[in-house]
């Protein structure tokens, strides 16, 4: 049953552009998907390591510029690619060094200071960054001969690296890893006393979940072929946040459900509705107050309980 | 009454099945999307943006040169992400011939290249300068004016007609503010004067307070602030006791802005491609219909996009209302050649850019309203003021450090 579940969500979405009609709606369901990798990287750290990080916008942001930066320098695209994660991972361990000097309160406020830092330069460092003008790349990468031009060839792509970040956090959680992470989430200093090394479990969860955000970040370029400091504001990290808590911490499928639930109210809802933000906010409040534990774990539950079963 | 999409389809249904059309008339509207910002903090713009343009539709029953035309309203929600992907709603989903907006340069910049690519011309008034001088767009055209457009007009009335020999400057810390100071900077200095101190408060200040405190030993004060910010400047300007005269460019005293002012604006020489108080037609009908709609006059937010209105209505005369030709349409708008808009007569340069006329005003108190008067009008004043235009594109472009100040 699971099997076929999966499979046919497969189909569905590696047909997406064949049967949305509209490229517009290609885009979009482009976007959800990135979106959902950044999801999908701060629940890394959110969910599983029980971290909540306010800065994963300046991770992202620092691969979309390191990527720009490294393109209009005239490299080609393997080496923007190379080059922007490898800037993205020395920075997410630079960030996990600092950031988990403290845990709780502690952790959040300084990840909310280094996206503030990467704010900064992003917004005053005008000859390196171009300042609130932002930076503009022209075209996008044809990997393997299929041209990421074109709104069904960039969705395509972005749905196989979508899928390999799926793939790569579901061996993540069910690896011994991965439960080494749960565990310093519940009980660290049981962790702790049964010979584990906490801080270091700790920093290569921040490291994989900063690699995915360096990803992610880097569909975000190549989608708007245009990177500037509103890419990597405080807010941008608390909708990455808002994501994952409305979707189900701790769960593969909630991240992904709640990056669709905040693209299509912020591109697709607020073209009809003038105040979609207070819609948005309402449903997340809806969330809050029915489904603490995030839409999906909420629906699954639901549907346990239901008398029809 | 708020105008939401939906309504504006009915309406434009309702007004289409009323009149009668002329036998030119293609029966397939004209398809005009607005970008603008509808929430967050760049909203107060964007909303007289989109109250310009229903003014104007209203002004021609929403038709022109014998079309209907369709307007489709987009909230961008003023982030670069989200005016991307709703240019690519008006662009793919809708078919839009042509776009209004967007509000803020850093919108503009996000869907430059995707426009060029699209065919699809914009009429923005997004100030930034390189839009049309060193990586213009051929489908952009600006009907208002650069940033630096109203600063270079400013500082000549500076230099020569108040002789003033020192002044000091205030801008916000943003593109918008470096590219205004440094326009105003290279005129009055040429023009014999010294920018004795440059400042720049954050874009978002509760307290200018010690930025204040920083200005003595000047002539007077020149502000760049945009939004609501010039109102937070002058009240603590004044509350500050300092009496010196201060000057501003477009933003600082908007005609739309003047009724949240107080005393504290009186004197404010400022210059502004729009002026309310512009003796032409089409003017005295956007300030009465203005005032009738939504009980404000306008300022140069919604008699941009009103402009903008015009011009498309310009070309699509032109090409004999077709624009199925996108490439004869874009050639259209752009020899576009007015004589009666509300900001006087316009032409655009090469590049896409306004030469129109430019007014210097002073804000003065009539019974109990504040309004501008204009005191000199600058015709024909194109982007690059007076210089020569390879000399003027050979240089930088305009920013917070360039060019240097000669003292």
């Amino acid at each position: 049953m699971k099997r076929f579940a999966l499979a046919a969500a497969l189909v569905v979405l590696a047909t997406v552009p064949l049967w949305v009609g509209s490229t517009y709606y290609v885009n979009i369901a482009s976007q959800i998907l990135f979106y959902a990798v950044f999801a999908l990287a701060v629940n890394v750290l959110a969910g599983y390591a029980g971290l909540v990080s306010l800065g994963h916008a300046g991770l992202f942001g620092i691969a979309a510029y390191a990527a720009a930066k490294i393109m209009t320098s005239g490299h080609g695209h393997l080496a923007v690619a190379a080059g922007a994660l490898a800037v993205t991972l020395a920075a997410a361990a630079v960030f996990a060094v600092l950031a988990l000097r403290g845990t709780g309160l502690g952790f959040v406020m300084i990840t909310v200071a280094l996206g503030q830092i990467v704010w900064g330069v992003a917004y005053r460092w005008i000859s390196l960054t171009n300042g609130d003008n932002g930076i503009t790349i022209s075209g996008r990468p044809s990997p393997f001969g299929l041209s990421l031009a074109s709104p069904r060839g960039f969705y395509w792509a972005t749905l196989a690296v979508f899928l390999l970040a799926v793939a790569s956090m579901a061996v993540f959680v069910a690896s011994p890893f991965g439960a080494s992470v749960r565990g310093t989430r519940d009980q660290p200093r049981r962790m702790n006393a049964l010979g584990y090394h906490v801080w270091m479990i700790r920093f290569l969860a921040f490291v994989l979940s900063g690699f995915w955000t360096g990803v992610a970040g880097l569909l975000y370029l190549y989608y708007n072929q245009f990177v500037s400091p509103q890419a990597v504001t405080l807010t941008a990290s608390a909708e990455a946040l808002l994501m994952v808590i409305s979707g189900g911490t701790a769960t593969l499928l909630g991240p992904i459900t709640g990056a669709a639930l905040v693209v299509v109210m912020k591109n697709v809802a607020s073209a009809y509705i003038e105040r979609w933000n207070f819609v948005l906010g309402a449903i997340f409040v809806a969330i809050v107050v029915f489904m603490p534990e995030g839409l999906v774990p909420g629906v699954a539950r639901l549907v346990r309980r239901s008398p029809l079963r | 009454m708020r105008i939401t999409r939906r309504s504006f389809l009915a309406g434009t249904a309702a007004v289409a099945a009323t009149l009668p059309f002329p036998a030119i008339a293609q029966n397939k509207p004209v398809k005009i999307g607005l970008l603008t910002v509808k929430t967050g903090p760049l909203a107060a713009g964007g909303i007289q943006m989109e109250q310009g343009t229903i003014r104007f539709m209203k002004d021609r029953n929403y038709t022109l040169a014998g079309r209907k035309v369709e307007l489709i309203v987009a909230d961008t929600g003023g982030n670069p992400a989200g005016t991307k992907t709703k240019t690519q709603e008006l662009v793919e989903r809708d078919g839009v011939d042509m776009i209004f907006g967007p509000l803020a340069a850093f919108e503009l910049l996000a869907i430059s290249d995707y426009t060029a690519q699209a065919k699809t011309p914009v009429l923005s008034l997004a100030a930034a300068e390189d839009m049309t001088q060193r990586r213009p767009n051929p489908y952009f055209i600006r009907a208002s004016a650069t940033s630096s457009q109203n600063m270079h007009p400013l500082a000549d009335y500076a230099a020569k007609e108040l002789k003033y020999k020192r002044v000091m400057t205030l801008a916000d810390d943003f593109a918008f503010g470096h590219e205004q100071m440094a326009g105003f900077g290279r005129v009055f200095e040429d023009g014999g004067g010294r920018i004795a101190k440059k400042l720049w408060p954050p874009l978002v200040t509760p307290d200018y307070t010690p930025y204040i405190a920083q200005i003595t030993g000047v002539d007077a004060v020149v502000q760049g602030f945009a939004s609501s910010n010039p109102l937070k400047f002058m009240k603590q300007y004044r509350d500050a006791g300092l009496k010196l005269p201060v000057l501003g460019g477009g933003t600082a005293a908007d005609d739309a802005l003047l009724k949240s002012y107080g005393d504290e604006a009186v004197g404010m020489i400022s210059c502004s491609f729009y002026t309310a108080d512009l003796d032409t037609p089409s003017n005295k009908r956007l300030v009465d219909g203005m005032v009738k709609d939504y009980g404000n006059i306008p300022g140069l937010y919604a008699a941009g996009l009103y402009i903008n209105g015009i011009v498309a209505e310009g070309a699509l005369e032109k090409t004999g209302g077709k624009t199925d030709d996108r490439e004869a349409f874009n050639k259209a708008l752009r020899s576009v050649s007015l004589t009666d808009t509300p900001r006087g007569p316009l032409s655009f340069d090469h590049l896409g850019n306004v030469v129109g006329s430019f007014y210097i005003r002073r804000t003065e108190r009539k019974g109990d309203k504040l309004v501008n008067t204009t005191i000199k009008t600058y015709p024909k004043v194109s982007q690059f003021w007076t210089y020569d235009e390879k000399w003027f594109l050979s240089q930088a472009v305009y920013s917070r450090d360039f060019p240097p100040l000669k003292s």
